[in-house]
């Protein structure tokens, strides 16, 4: 009886040795990419054409003045970027949620046919409509503007979608009925009641939402032709242009200074993003 | 006098309505535009008089019997995600099966989460770039790591070989997805009630029999939900093959997205072709989702339709009682 115990313990000792060891190599996997950028954003391209080297070198100022002098504006791709991915999260969790709530509190004749109609849309890829998006779009005079990368996240299917599944879960008629017996109106009980319980639904989407337009690259780069407008996306897609070939220095410090935002959002919020990627998963 | 019979039925329409404008405006009419000029002669960058081609689908004909980028980039798409999903579904379900057994009690699981899934939340653009940048030749860390572990004796020219660049695009998106995978899994073999492995477990099943016996069929719906996505995601693979190597060596990583902004912005400006391969690519998508999704659906819709049924027996009960 005693052998055997002992002879478990030790083969699920030795399957742990294997995991953590196999874990470990996927985490160094993981991060191994991006430290080596972020040594190389120090570095010279002599350097860095020697070989690769672990430890952080002096030439960061070098690189940074090279990367800005050929107008390189990080600042203005966050600024752009910022407006564009906060603009499509408002819309998209503000006006996803009413048609959740539509879709969940009343009962109306076409309920059913629009969710299913919803779930279809969800299949449709972006690239199924750019080319005519982007005719639209330039006959209403609209590209080099703001407003196309915003607006249609009014109509974000998988948002509704994640929403209606929420609130089917969470959202008890008797909170509504309450505030209509007090006298409120639809829409008042839908701000003031009903968002504030969607909360940990709001966030983890807004979250998800942020990021996704943070990184799109497809649509600005065919609506977005003037440099001013650029998106931080488009402006590393240019990094790697003719200007940059041989400065490799700046290449990695550019790509430094358009990861570390992410980075530090992404630690300060690993645990809701986490926790928000199971909660999407889950509802389907 | 009861206010039961106040109907607020138009405020489902009306809540309803931005959604639907916006849908209309910027999805709708722009996918029926497109595929309108998909059979059209509609190309260059001025705007001139555009006609409907006397056969409507010489556009389509073109693309699939005369241009063989069209059917290669084709080929890609699918060679690339399935290269990379294969290893990604695995590696998730190891991960999730270590994770979740209670008996490892693995330790610094939410750091490994957070690690493992660091990768996606980064722009893919910076991540396309600078996998170009570590690959580089003949000097580049990639290269300088294969020589100190005397893996080769020369530098490798990783990006000008079809074989490796293929092989590069997919470990990128297999490395950037696993993670989500892994976390979505996870999530879905906590959604199992402990009840059953509780049974399993008094039934004498080891962790082996446990996984493959009521962990995996539980998670049928959830692996065909990453399936979906995934599908769809790859479908539309962009940013990584276009900033990677724009589609080179030899087109070996064109993927059709990628054909399809060439098409239209690169140069070409040829706006037919660009809206009848979206339109191909759309069907595509439709035709894989409704198989799949014809997969997933006996369990769901026989909840649905449970609740629908239960919900008119309440009525009629509620019916009876007023």
């Amino acid at each position: 009886m005693e052998t055997i115990q002992n002879k478990r313990s030790f083969s699920l000792g030795l399957n742990k040795t294997i995991i953590y060891v196999v874990c470990i190599f996927l985490a160094l996997l993981s991060i191994f990419p991006f430290y080596i950028m972020f040594v190389n954003a120090t570095r010279s391209t002599a350097e860095i054409q020697n070989g690769l080297a672990l430890f952080p070198s002096t030439h960061i100022k070098t690189n940074w003045d090279v990367l800005v002098g050929k107008s390189f504006d990080p600042l203005r791709g966050f600024f752009n970027s910022f407006l564009i991915s906060a603009g499509t999260t408002l819309c998209a969790i503000y006006f996803s949620s009413l048609t959740a709530y539509a879709l969940v509190v009343y009962t109306w004749k076409m309920r059913q046919p629009f969710f299913i109609f919803i779930m279809c849309v969800m299949m449709i890829p972006a690239q199924a409509s750019a080319i005519g998006f982007y005719k639209f779009m330039y006959q209403l005079h609209w590209t080099n503007n703001l407003l196309p990368l915003i607006l249609p996240a009014i109509a974000a299917p998988t948002v509704v979608f994640f929403m209606r599944q929420y609130l089917l879960g969470s959202l008890s008629m008797e909170i509504v009925e309450a505030g209509r017996i007090d006298g409120a109106g639809e829409f008042f009980s839908f701000n003031r009641i009903t968002l504030p319980l969607m909360m940990p639904a709001l966030a983890t989407q807004a979250i998800f939402i942020f990021v996704g337009s943070w990184n799109n690259l497809f649509t600005p780069l065919i609506l977005l032709t003037q440099k001013e407008n650029y998106t931080l996306p488009i402006m590393v897609s240019l990094l790697k242009g003719d200007i940059y070939r041989t400065e490799f220095g700046s290449i990695y410090l550019g790509l430094s200074l358009t990861v570390l935002p992410l980075f530090v959002f992404y630690f300060l919020l690993s645990r809701y993003i986490i926790a928000g990627v199971a909660l999407g998963g889950v509802k389907e | 006098m009861r206010r039961k019979g106040i109907s607020y039925s138009k405020y489902g329409y009306l809540f309803s309505l931005p959604f639907i404008i916006a849908f209309l405006v910027f999805s709708l009419y722009p996918t029926l535009y497109t595929a309108f000029i998909g059979f059209t002669d509609m190309k260059g960058i001025i705007p001139k008089p555009v006609h409907v081609l006397d056969n409507p689908f010489q556009n389509f004909k073109d693309l699939l019997f005369d241009n063989p980028t069209f059917i290669k980039s084709l080929k890609n798409t699918a060679i690339i995600w399935v290269i990379s999903f294969i290893p990604q579904i695995a590696v998730a379900l190891l991960l999730t099966a270590w994770f979740t057994n209670q008996r490892l009690s693995i330790r610094g699981q939410g750091m490994f989460k957070v690690l493992l899934y660091m990768p996606n939340i980064i722009t893919a653009g910076t991540i396309a770039v600078l996998f170009s940048v570590l690959f580089a030749y003949p000097m580049g860390p990639i290269n300088s790591l294969f020589t100190a572990l005397g893996l080769s004796d020369s530098p490798i020219n990783f990006l000008q070989d079809k074989t490796t660049s293929r092989g590069i695009v997919s470990f990128i998106q297999f490395w950037m997805w696993y993670g989500n995978t892994m976390i979505v899994l996870i999530a879905g073999v906590l959604g199992i009630s402990p009840a059953l492995f509780e049974a399993a477990a008094i039934d004498g099943a080891n962790a082996r029999q446990i996984f493959f016996r009521i962990t995996l069929p539980s998670l049928r719906t959830i692996m065909l939900f990453t399936l979906v996505t995934s599908m769809i995601g790859g479908l539309q693979m962009f940013d990584i093959p276009q900033l990677f190597l724009q589609g080179g060596p030899d087109n070996a990583t064109l993927t059709t997205s990628s054909f399809i902004y060439n098409q239209a912005f690169k140069g070409g400006y040829m706006f037919n072709k660009a809206a009848a391969a979206s339109m191909m690519m759309f069907v595509i998508a439709l035709v894989l989702s409704l198989v799949l999704f014809y997969l997933m659906r006996d369990r769901q819709e026989a909840r649905m339709k449970k609740a629908l049924k239960q919900k008119l027996k309440l009525a009629k009960k509620a019916a009876r009682e007023a």
